[in-house]
């Protein structure tokens, strides 16, 4: 369905020690993992709602377009989780 | 996005007064190793009364209401307070990812099991190097086994497992054997911590201190290892700052995002903050968190900027590195409103050189050193 994500198939969960919460005290999410804290703005919030062990990328695409239906989202999401797999926020298996 | 919550990350917001990201419970001084190193105050003996299980509740509790994310459980060795899975489910429960700071020294299946199913997020264990005779040398005490089953434990349990390791002249020479060590264990994390010089550390300087040559070639094998590594391990570095010309942005600054309660409740900007004088730092059983971050003059004594002396008043640097570590300042030269002396623009930069020089001459087999003072309630009656 979409060729940006033939070599990124896969589950998509949150990386081992990584945890998703929103803070209240910054009414913002965060990730949290071993002695550190990413907060994040509200679209990688939205993407990583949906980084729950259910979903593919192309998974996560359909949902976030259900929820936003004019937004061209497919290449934001894409980098968005390259660089969140890089980083070690997110796995695929 | 940004990065915040750990001491070296950048979190420094436009608000006057900072939130503590970071708690670091020292729930206790007892501790069965020796590490000549250990970062706790030389007095540590001669403070008694810990605090109860239901005090430090409080603290979790009063903390996290502060916005406080991250919490270690620490010491000495947390595993001696048998309260310690209380505390983490507690903690767990009110939303902070809780991390175990620990020796292994107590860290059985069955210990493991309790912390484990208490909530506990990740499990921190120290090795002393490589060897078994290495390691237990330098922690005074047979404990090599115990580390490699505990770490083996944790995971197995799938919990995400960090080693450290703090480095000095003993044992910088074995840096490529730790790090294969770390990778045998399956470590997620590593730290390698040159050892900073405050507290037990400072006292056996000229037994740590590594040279100039030992220093490089371990940097060189760590920065190795993290290439060939990215993305399976994640190796943090933490430069030995003695061999550098600018000193460390220490904890992000004094009471920016770090709140240390030692194991009598005292409230501390930095764990290594106690022994400064002239400061009263105050006591959770007397104030409220909220009130000691905010409103006490310890934790305002070195906020922001009004405090410094030159040549930090005036430096361009100022904002970047805060005028480094107030308790270097004060070890080396006698007021820790100065700069850091590891900056080489400080006047006392002197002293920071003739230890290095010294540790030269050690290295090159012209000066000897005596033998290290081990970190025991004995020695911590008799030092100062
Ligand atoms: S550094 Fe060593 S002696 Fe000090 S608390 Fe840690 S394990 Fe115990
Ligand atoms: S003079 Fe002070 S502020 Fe400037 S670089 Fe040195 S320690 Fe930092």
């Amino acid at each position: 369905m979409n060729d940006a994500c033939q070599g990124a198939e896969g589950i998509i969960s949150l990386g081992h020690s990584v945890r998703f919460q929103f803070e209240p005290a910054q009414q913002a999410h965060v990730l949290l993992y071993p002695e550190g804290m990413i907060r994040l703005n509200d679209s990688a919030a939205e993407i990583l709602k949906y980084c729950d062990g259910t979903r593919t990328a192309a998974g996560i695409i359909a949902e976030l377009k259900r929820r936003f239906p004019d937004a061209d989202l497919t290449a934001h999401v894409h980098e968005f989780l390259e660089t969140a797999h890089g980083r070690g926020w997110i796995a695929r298996s | 996005m940004d990065e915040a919550g750990s001491p070296g990350a950048d979190a420094v917001y436009a608000r006057p007064v900072g939130r503590p990201f970071w708690l670091l419970a020292e729930l206790t001084y007892r501790c069965p190793l020796q590490c000549p190193y250990c970062s706790n105050p030389l007095s540590f003996a001669r403070h008694h009364q810990e605090l109860t299980s239901s005090e430090w509740m409080r603290v979790i509790s009063e903390s996290r209401a502060l916005g406080t994310t991250q919490l270690g459980f620490s010491g000495g060795e947390p595993l001696i307070r048998n309260d310690l899975e209380h505390l983490v489910a507690h903690a767990r429960g009110l939303g902070f990812y809780t991390n175990l700071i620990t020796s292994a020294i107590g860290l059985d299946e069955r210990r493991l099991a309790a912390i484990a199913e208490a909530g506990i997020d990740s499990v921190q264990i120290s090795f002393q190097a490589s060897s078994r005779e290495l390691n237990d040398a330098i922690a005074g005490c047979t404990s090599f086994e115990r580390k490699l089953q505990a770490a083996r434990l944790v995971k197995a349990r799938k919990l995400p497992l960090t080693l450290c390791i703090v480095i000095h002249r003993g044992n910088i020479d074995q840096i490529e054997s730790i790090l294969e060590l770390c990778i045998a264990l399956g470590a997620d994390y590593v730290e390698l911590a040159s050892t900073q010089f405050y507290g037990w550390a400072k006292l056996n300087r000229d037994q740590l201190l590594p040279s100039r040559e030992q220093v490089q070639r371990a940097e060189a094998t760590a920065h190795r290892y993290q290439e060939r590594l990215a993305g399976s391990m994640r190796i943090f570095y933490v430069v030995p700052d003695y061999h550098e010309e600018r000193p460390k942005a220490c904890m992000s600054g004094w009471g920016a995002v770090f709140l240390a309660i030692a194991p009598d409740g005292t409230a501390l900007p930095c764990h290594a903050a106690r022994e400064l004088p002239g400061l009263a730092f105050p006591n959770v059983r007397a104030l409220s968190l909220d009130a000691i971050w905010h409103d006490s003059p310890a934790f305002n004594r070195f906020r922001g900027e009004s405090w410094m002396k030159e040549p930090c008043a005036s430096c361009p640097e100022r904002a970047k590195d805060f005028g480094g570590c107030r308790c270097q300042a004060w070890l080396l030269s006698g007021d820790a409103a100065n700069a850091d002396p590891v900056c080489s623009k400080s006047p006392h930069h002197q002293r920071v050189l003739e230890a290095v020089e010294r540790a030269q001459q050690q290295a090159a087999g012209t000066g000897g050193a005596a033998p290290w003072t081990y970190r025991n309630p004995a020695n911590s009656r008799t030092v100062i």
